[in-house]
């Protein structure tokens, strides 16, 4: 199981955790597990279509990750709002 | 004493006061958040919130008082696996049977029928969607006008920026279009008539005569007497007819009040004087309403849902709020108007409740 880290507002949906294991091969089957322990979290990181928000950046070992980023174990996947403004 | 929700760029304000004094900001909510739209349940007394943020989606929230904790609601979402995703919440209206509504980008209509905890997608306008070309409006797809019939909660009305406005009898089975009459300066005359991207910006029923609509127009103000299925045009007299918010009093079914911007091009109060504008005779004539409004080097802008009123008659409550932070009211029905709040974020949506 690879380590899912959250921060914000996110950490109080998903348990109140900043970091857990989590089961999932990509990135996409991890944050759908994540959604699976911590209902609440649904919506929040990906949208309807699996996609993750635009404003979301998922690094994966310090490295830049998309939905189909390959997750091994003992991997660090970390979820972070992105650097935006300016614009509203 | 009567309650302002504001929906601004910043967040959420709640302002008191009585008409002809600044109202005081009682609490603020979702600090530093794009909130879209704030409103009351009538019904339930609660303050239901949409709010946009730009990391993790639009969400609505709903509380009993607006200065402690939210809930998030449920259901708010479009169905998993498709091509779309939900993009915003233009606004909240409560339907005749206790039931609220929340119409949204894109082009999407939900329905709540427990004060606003959880929400169930409107299938069958959500298939019209999906099988028919709605072309977005600058605001993206909106469906920003839910109109509710009087004592009939299965008629219902609805409209789309840009795809024009929609009818139901049946509580939202079936739909459809009512846009005879309407003319978009927009596009070629021959264009087919289900291809026509109409952007209607805000549209309101007379509660006393439910037959009677008004439509504020991207360029054109319209009056439809047969329950929107066609539309006949009452802007000429109006120093423009391109605006956006739209506002009735429910005692009069041919009263309306407009906010005109110069035009699409330039979507600012004309030669820097604000005024609203009003006919009690269905938009034969309009009367410019402006004392106590600035007059000179007033450039604002007044989004769609940033203009609402409380009460009816000669005591009719008007408020309506600006991108440049000003919220103006009026206790008078338009007669004379006073500020309520200056310097807040820029203003997306306003309602008011007595």
């Amino acid at each position: 199981m690879a380590v899912v880290c959250v921060h914000g507002p996110l950490r109080g949906l998903a348990g109140g955790r900043a970091e857990q294991e989590v089961a999932g091969a990509t990135v996409h089957e991890l944050l759908r597990g994540l959604e699976d322990l911590h209902p609440s979290v649904a919506g929040w990181i990906l949208d309807e279509r699996g996609v993750i928000r635009r404003h979301i950046n998922v690094f994966v070992n310090g490295e830049r990750g998309r939905e189909e980023t390959a997750v091994a174990a003992g991997d660090r996947v970390e979820v972070l709002p992105a650097i935006t403004g300016g614009a509203r | 004493m009567t309650e302002l929700l504001l929906g601004t760029k910043k967040g959420l304000f709640a302002l008191e006061g009585e008409p002809g004094s600044e109202f005081e900001v009682t609490s603020r909510a979702f600090a530093g958040e794009p909130v879209d739209f704030a409103m009351r349940d009538p019904a339930s007394g609660r303050a239901i919130a949409t709010v946009t943020s730009p990391f993790y989606g639009p969400k609505i929230w709903y509380t009993d008082d607006p200065a402690g904790e939210w809930t998030q609601a449920e259901g708010v979402a479009l169905p998993e696996g498709g091509e779309h995703a939900l993009e915003r919440i233009w606004v909240i209206v409560a339907g005749e049977d206790g039931s609220l509504y929340a119409g949204g980008d894109p082009g999407v209509l939900f329905e709540s029928r427990d004060g606003g905890a959880t929400w169930e997608l409107n299938r069958a306008l959500w298939q019209h969607r999906l099988d028919e070309h709605w072309q977005p409006g600058g605001g993206g797809l909106c469906l920003h006008s839910i109109v509710p019939w009087p004592g009939e909660p299965d008629r219902l009305a609805i409209a789309v920026s840009a795809a024009g406005v929609w009818l139901t009898e049946d509580h939202g089975a079936t739909w459809r279009r009512g846009n005879r009459g309407i003319v978009p300066r927009y596009l070629p005359e021959e264009t087919k008539e289900e291809d026509v991207a109409l952007c209607v910006h805000r549209m309101e029923r007379a509660k006393r005569d439910p037959q009677r609509m008004f439509i504020q127009f991207h360029g054109g103000v319209y009056r439809s007497d047969d329950a929107g299925q066609s539309w006949n045009q009452i802007g000429s007299g109006l120093p423009s007819d391109f605006g956006f918010p739209l506002a009735l009093d429910p005692s009069d079914p041919d009263s309306a009040y407009v906010i005109p911007l110069t035009g699409d091009f330039d979507r600012v109060t004309p030669d820097g004087c604000v005024r609203v504008y009003e006919t009690r005779d269905a938009g034969t004539t309009w009367t410019p309403r402006g004392e106590g409004l600035p007059a000179a080097q007033a450039y604002l802008t007044v989004l769609r849902r940033a203009f609402d009123r409380a009460g009816e008659g000669s005591s009719l409550q008007l408020y309506f709020g600006a991108t440049s932070g000003d919220v103006f009211g009026s206790g008078d029905a338009g007669c004379s108007w006073f500020t309520a709040a200056t310097r807040l974020p820029p203003v997306f949506s306003v309602t008011a409740s007595p």
